[in-house]
């Protein structure tokens, strides 16, 4: 270690510094989107729900094709089960940040996350 | 045989030249099989040699073996005149002006670690912009900017401190101009 430390002269103290002050004030770009707050659910573009992601709840969107079941719980949630065919939206899991969206088409059923910031007009992956 | 038109001399500075972008090609190719969490973040260990070259053989000689290497490495890789060679090629042009103006630097004071440092960032900095211009034109590039100002950082350092050690270790074979 002592080998290593003598090939540093002090300026390259200070760029290292400089550097590692960069990083730092870079840092809450991580953040930029803004903490997840809202879920909100829509049924054939109408809004049908909007909670607040602090507690656990359940809700049932009736469709076209039956009952889809969304979870809500703190921070996040998700697409518990979809009537649909090809199951994308339950398959992508958790949403947990501003912008996700998780659409169910056939059943005409959207869940997005929505923060204070609207930083995305939808995030898919 | 018919005697060819043009006649090449290749001087001693060529030969250098040539087996130093080797070298640094070389280091591209290891550099590109090592698994990476984030397309872009990369240790860039070719960029060791660029450093040993600058202090030892001037910035001319850096800008030829850097040039060469993204040339051939990008052949080499099959990524030639795809976006990757464009960051590649953004990333080192930011990071070879950002040496030509650093290497002015008091040595006493700053080593190889500070020029690896700033090129590291040079190096990022122009990547990001070109991928926002052209790439992705959207603002959501830069949300990925910490991690790889954090990459720069860590990598910049630990290239600047071989780099340092290697010119450390090894004798001036011809004085740097």
């Amino acid at each position: 270690m002592r080998h290593w430390l003598f090939l540093l002269r002090p300026g390259d103290w200070l760029v290292m510094a400089g550097g590692a002050t960069l990083v730092g004030i870079s840092l809450p770009l991580l953040w930029q989107g803004g903490f997840a707050d809202r879920a909100i659910i829509r049924q054939n573009g109408q809004v049908f729900a909007e909670a607040d992601l602090h507690s656990r709840r359940d809700f049932e969107v009736p469709g076209p094709l039956g009952m889809t079941q969304i979870a809500i719980e703190p921070g996040r949630a998700r697409v518990v089960a979809d009537p649909g065919p090809r199951q994308y939206c339950v398959r992508q899991g958790w949403l947990a940040r501003p912008g996700e969206i998780a659409i169910c088409a056939p059943n005409r059923v959207s869940l997005q996350i929505a923060g204070r910031t609207k930083a995305y007009d939808s995030l898919s992956y | 045989m018919t005697v060819s038109v043009t006649e090449l001399t290749v001087t001693a500075e060529d030969r250098r030249v040539a087996w130093l972008a080797t070298a640094a090609v070389a280091l591209s190719l290891v550099d590109a099989a090592i698994p990476s969490p984030l397309p872009g973040v990369k240790p860039g260990l070719a960029n060791i040699v660029t450093l040993v070259v600058l202090v030892r053989y001037g910035w001319a000689t850096a800008v030829w073996v850097s040039g060469l290497r993204v040339l051939a490495g990008s052949l080499l890789l099959g990524y030639f005149l795809a976006p990757g060679f464009f960051l590649a090629l953004t990333g080192t042009t930011l990071s070879l002006a950002t040496l030509g103006l650093a290497r002015h630097l008091p040595g006493r004071w700053f080593g190889p670690v500070s020029l690896s440092i700033l090129a590291a960032f040079a190096h990022i900095g122009g990547q990001l912009l070109l991928a926002r211009l052209w790439l992705i034109p959207h603002d959501g590039v830069f949300l990925l900017t910490p991690i790889f100002a954090a990459a720069a950082l860590a990598f910049g350092t630990l290239n600047g401190l071989i780099a340092a050690k290697l010119l450390a270790e090894t004798p001036v074979a011809e004085p740097a101009r």
